[in-house]
C-alpha cells in the first residue's frame, strides 16, 4: 500500500512515531527546508545508538530550527533567543545524568547567542550542539546572520552583504570545542554518524549542518528550490576529515568542506570541578551529583557501553565494506 | 560468495499523500530511481511521489531520512507484510 | 489553595549557630538552608559576596556553583537548573537585574520556581555602584514585558536576609513563580548577629513533585487557583516547556483564547492568594494619626523618626512592608480610612508611594519623603513629614 489508509494509521506506523510528537504533525517548516532532514538524522542517531530516551533532553532557541524542541517526544525546552546553551548548561549541571542536545539555528547560536557558545565550548561543557546553518534568520523574514556569505542578499542587506561571516568550525575550534564536524543536510547519514559519535562522547561537541532555506535565503538570492540546493551540496561539498579549521570558510555558493575536523579528549567541566575539589578538599568531598561508589560503577558501565557502541559502529563499517567488496 | 546466491532486499514504500510538500528530494536522490512525481495534486497543490518501479526499491531508507516532512518511509518486504497483517 | 506541607531542612546546608554576618553572606546561608544546591551567578557590586560565599560553601553541602559569562546566561542557567530538578538562586544588582528581565519573563511564563536577590544600588545605569538605593522596586513588578506576577520580599537586616531567603524559596516552590529578594547595599554590607537555627527547626517547602501516572502528567493547570505539580527532566515524562503561549500540555497554542487562559492564570495564582503571601510588620498602628509605611533599610531610620514623633506628641505608627509584591493594598486602603496621613520614605524618587496613593484612593494625605540614591535618610526629614501629616 503506497499511500497510508488514513492519517491516523500513518502516524502510528511511521518509524518516527516513537520520536516525534505525531499529534503536532504536520509541522510549520517550508517545502524543501533542511530542518526536517536534520530531525530525521537525529532520530536515526538516537535509535541506532540505543540511548535511553528518557534521559535525553533537547533544548532549542528561537527561530525555525528552534521549533525542533516542540516536535520531539523527549523532555524538551523551547527557550529565549540565543539562550539555549546557558539553559542547557543549567539543565546538565542540575542533573548530570541527562544527555543534553542543543538544536538551534545559526542566527540564534552565533548572533545573539555567540557569547554563550564560546564560553560553553571553552568550558568543554558536556553537551551536543547541532547548528542548522541556513545562512539566514528565516523565521523573521530572511535577515543576515553572522554566517551569511559576503555578497549574498538578505532583507537587511538588500544591496548585498558587506560583512565578513564567521567560519563556525574555526570559531568552535578556537573556543576550545573538543569535537567539531560539519555536514550538509544532503549528507544525512553522515549527520547521523556524527550525532551518534557526539552523543557517545563526553565534552562539548559541535555539529554544523548546512541546510537550505528555500523561502528566504534561496529565493532572495535566486538559488532555485530545495532540490537545487541539494544539488549544489552534492557538487560542491568536499569531504575533508581532519582539515585545519582555519581553511574551511564558505564563500557565496562556493566549495563547502565537510567532515569531522576536531575530535580530542579533554576533561569536561564537571570532571574538572570534581577533580579540583577532590584535590583540595580531600576525602571529605563528595563528588557532585553522585557518591563515589556510584560514580565508579557508572564510569565502569559507561566505558563498557561506549566500547559496545564503538564495536557496533565498527561492525557496521565492516559489513558495509564487505558488501561493497563482494 | 557467488552472485547467484545474493538475495535482493526489497523495500515497500509508504507515503503520506497529504503531508508531502513536493520538494522532490526523494525522487531526485533515490539511488535506484524507483520514485517519480505523480501528475496528481494533493490538497495543498503539490505533486506527491509515487513508486514508479517498486521492484527497484532496495530499502536503503534514504527517502525516509531526507524527507523534510516525515511523509515517506520504507520497510523491508517481510516487515511490511507483517504490519499489514496486524492492521487486517 | 491549601498551605503546602513543610519538611525539616537538609542539615548539610545548615550552618546552625550564632554568627556575625553581613546581609550578602546571610543570603547565601539562607539559600543553602532552604535546599538551594545550584547557583549560577555573575559578579556585580554590591552583591558579589553572596556568590562568593555560595561558591565557598556549596561543595560541602553537595551543591554546585558556576560563574556564568553574564547575567543573562546566569538566569538562563537557573531556569534550566530548575527543570533539571534543583532549587536555584542567583544574586545581582540593578544593571544585572535589567539584563535578566527577558528570562524572568520566561520563568514567569513557564512557571519556573527560582529566587533572584537584587542588592540594590544607586542608578540609573552604572550609577553609584557601591552605595545604597531602593530604586528597582517598580522594576521588580513591571520589569519584564507582558502581563505576569512575581513575588518580592524586602529584608531589613542580615537576620532577615537569612529568614526571607528561606521564605522566598518556599513561596517560589508553592506558587511556581520567580521570587525576588529586594535588599540593598546597606543591608547587604552591614554586619549583625545572625542566628541560624538547627536544621530540624527550619521549615522548608519541598518541590511539589507529581505523583500520578506518566501519561496523565500535564505541566500546567490553568483552571482554579493552584498550580500544577512539577517534574524534572530525565524521569521519563517527556514534557515540553516553551515561552510561547501554550496549553496545559505545554505545547504551543497561539490563539487569543489560550493567551487569555494562560495570562489570567499567571495573574490569578498570585493575586487570589495575596492574603497568604503578604507579610507586614505593624507597630502602634491602632489609633495612630500618622502611619509611616516603609521597607528595607529605610525602616531602620523610620524607627528613630517615629520615636521622635511620639516624643513630640504625635500618635505615630509604622507599617513595614516585608512583602513588597503583591502589594498590601487591602491593608493600606483600610488604614487610609482611619489615619490623617501616611508618610512613605524611600531611597528613590517615589515608587512604592505610587502604590500607597493608589490604594489610599484619596482617603487620607499621602506624603512621600524621597531621597536620591547613595545614602539613607536623615531621620529629621521623615520627622518633618510626620509633623506635616499630623497637621
Amino acid at each position: 500500500m503506497t499511500y497510508a489508509n488514513s492519517d491516523t494509521e500513518f502516524r502510528q506506523d511511521s518509524p518516527m512515531a516513537e520520536f516525534l510528537r505525531m499529534e503536532r504533525m504536520p509541522h510549520i517548516w517550508c517545502p524543501g527546508c533542511g530542518i526536517g532532514t536534520v530531525v530525521n538524522a537525529f532520530a536515526e542517531a538516537v535509535k541506532k545508538s540505543g540511548i535511553d530516551m528518557d534521559k535525553l533532553a533537547v533544548v532549542s532557541g528561537i527561530g525555525c530550527t528552534g521549533r525542533v524542541a516542540g516536535y520531539v517526544k523527549l523532555d524538551s525546552f523551547h527557550t529565549t533567543h540565543g539562550r539555549a546553551i546557558p539553559f542547557a548548561t543549567g539543565l546538565k549541571l542540575a542533573n548530570p545524568e541527562l544527555k543534553v542536545v542543543v538544536v538551534s539555528g545559526d542566527g540564534d547560536l552565533f548572533g545573539i547567542g555567540g557569547n554563550h557558545f564560546i564560553h560553553a565550548a571553552r568550558r568543554n561543557m558536556d553537551m551536543v550542539v547541532i547548528c542548522v546553518n541556513n545562512f539566514t534568520y528565516g523565521m523573521t523574514g530572511g535577515q543576515l546572520t553572522p554566517t551569511t556569505p559576503a555578497t549574498a542578499q538578505a532583507s537587511t542587506t538588500p544591496y548585498g552583504n558587506y560583512e565578513y561571516p564567521f567560519s563556525l568550525p574555526s570559531l568552535a575550534d578556537a573556543a576550545g570545542a573538543s569535537y567539531v564536524a560539519r555536514w550538509t543536510s544532503l549528507h544525512a547519514r553522515n549527520v547521523t554518524q556524527s550525532i551518534r559519535e557526539a552523543m557517545n562522547r563526553k565534552g562539548f561537541s559541535f555539529i554544523e549542518v548546512i541546510a537550505p532555506c528555500t523561502t528566504l535565503y534561496a529565493r532572495r538570492n535566486r538559488l532555485g528550490d530545495g532540490l537545487n540546493a541539494l544539488e549544489y551540496y552534492q557538487g560542491d561539498a568536499e569531504i575533508a576529515h581532519g582539515a585545519d579549521t582555519r581553511t574551511v570558510d564558505i564563500d557565496f555558493q562556493g566549495k563547502i568542506k565537510v567532515g569531522k575536523f576536531v575530535d580530542r579528549e579533554k576533561p569536561t567541566y564537571l570532571e574538572a570541578v570534581n577533580e579540583r575539589y577532590a584535590n583540595v578538599l580531600g576525602d571529605e568531598y563528595q563528588l557532585y551529583g553522585k557518591t563515589q561508589p556510584e560514580r565508579e560503577e557508572e564510569a565502569r558501565r559507561e566505558a563498557a557501553a561506549r566500547e559496545l557502541e564503538a564495536e557496533r559502529m565498527r561492525a557496521e563499517d565492516e559489513a558495509m565494506d564487505e558488501q561493497e567488496g563482494a | 560468495m557467488a552472485f547467484g546466491t545474493i538475495k535482493n532486499i526489497t523495500g515497500v514504500v509508504t507515503i503520506n499523500w497529504n503531508w508531502c510538500k513536493g520538494c522532490g528530494f526523494c525522487v531526485g536522490f533515490c539511488p535506484t530511481k524507483a520514485l517519480a512525481l505523480s501528475s496528481e495534486y494533493n490538497a495543498k497543490g503539490y505533486h506527491p511521489p509515487y513508486v514508479k518501479s517498486p521492484d527497484d526499491c532496495r530499502n536503503c531508507e534514504f527517502c525516509q531520512t531526507i524527507c523534510p516532512e516525515f511523509a515517506i518511509y520504507v520497510r523491508k518486504q517481510e516487515e511490511e507484510e507483517q504490519t499489514e497483517n496486524e492492521h487486517a | 489553595m491549601s498551605m503546602p506541607k513543610t519538611v525539616a531542612a537538609d542539615p548539610k546546608g545548615v550552618l546552625a549557630g550564632y554568627h556575625f554576618l553581613d546581609g550578602d553572606h546571610a543570603l547565601a546561608e539562607g539559600a543553602l538552608a532552604a535546599g538551594c544546591r545550584f547557583f549560577a551567578g555573575y559578579p556585580i557590586t554590591p552583591s558579589t559576596e553572596t556568590a562568593e560565599r555560595f561558591a565557598e560553601r556549596c561543595p560541602n553541602a553537595g551543591g554546585l556553583f558556576i560563574q556564568m559569562e553574564d547575567e543573562i546566561a546566569s538566569i538562563a542557567a537557573l531556569i534550566g537548573g530548575a527543570w533539571g530538578g534543583q532549587k536555584v538562586m542567583t544574586v545581582t544588582s540593578g544593571p544585572g537585574f535589567s539584563l535578566m528581565m527577558e528570562n524572568i519573563g520566561l520563568a514567569a511564563m513557564t512557571e519556573t520556581p527560582l529566587v533572584i536577590a537584587n542588592v540594590q544600588r544607586a542608578g540609573p545605569s552604572t550609577g553609584l555602584p557601591t552605595l545604597v538605593a531602593q530604586q528597582d522596586m517598580m522594576q521588580a513588578r513591571w520589569g519584564s514585558h507582558g502581563d505576569y506576577r512575581a513575588i518580592a520580599l524586602c529584608p531589613d537586616s542580615p537576620q532577615e536576609c537569612f529568614d526571607l531567603a528561606i521564605e522566598a524559596f518556599n513561596l517560589s516552590e508553592t506558587y511556581r513563580v520567580p521570587t525576588f529578594i529586594m535588599t540593598d547595599e546597606t543591608v547587604g554590607h552591614m554586619h549583625e548577629k545572625v542566628v541560624i537555627p538547627p536544621a530540624d527547626k527550619i521549615k522548608v517547602v519541598p518541590r511539589n513533585w507529581y505523583q500520578g501516572p506518566k501519561s496523565d502528567y500535564r505541566p500546567y493547570k490553568f483552571t482554579g487557583k493552584d498550580v500544577a505539580p512539577m517534574v524534572k527532566a530525565g524521569d521519563g515524562y517527556r514534557f515540553h516547556v516553551t515561552g510561547l503561549t501554550h496549553d496545559e500540555r505545554g505545547y504551543p497554542a497561539l490563539t487569543v483564547e489560550q493567551n487569555k487562559k494562560v495570562v489570567t492564570h499567571l495573574i490569578e495564582k498570585i493575586d487570589s492568594n495575596a492574603d497568604k503571601i503578604i507579610r507586614l510588620e505593624e507597630k502602634d498602628v491602632d489609633g495612630a494619626e500618622v502611619v509611616v509605611v516603609s521597607y528595607g533599610i529605610t525602616s531602620r531610620i523610620v524607627s528613630k523618626a517615629v520615636q521622635d514623633a511620639k516624643a513630640a506628641g504625635i500618635k505615630t505608627g509604622s507599617l513595614r512592608l516585608i512583602t513588597i509584591w503583591p502589594f498590601a493594598e487591602k491593608r493600606i486602603r483600610e488604614l487610609a480610612g482611619k489615619v490623617k496621613a501616611i508618610v512613605v520614605p524611600e531611597i528613590n524618587y517615589g515608587q512604592m508611594v505610587l502604590e500607597v496613593e493608589r490604594a489610599a484612593a484619596g482617603k487620607c494625605k499621602v506624603i512621600s519623603v524621597n531621597h536620591c540614591g547613595g545614602a539613607v535618610h536623615d531621620p529629621d526629614t521623615i520627622l518633618a513629614a510626620i509633623k506635616e501629616g499630623a497637621k
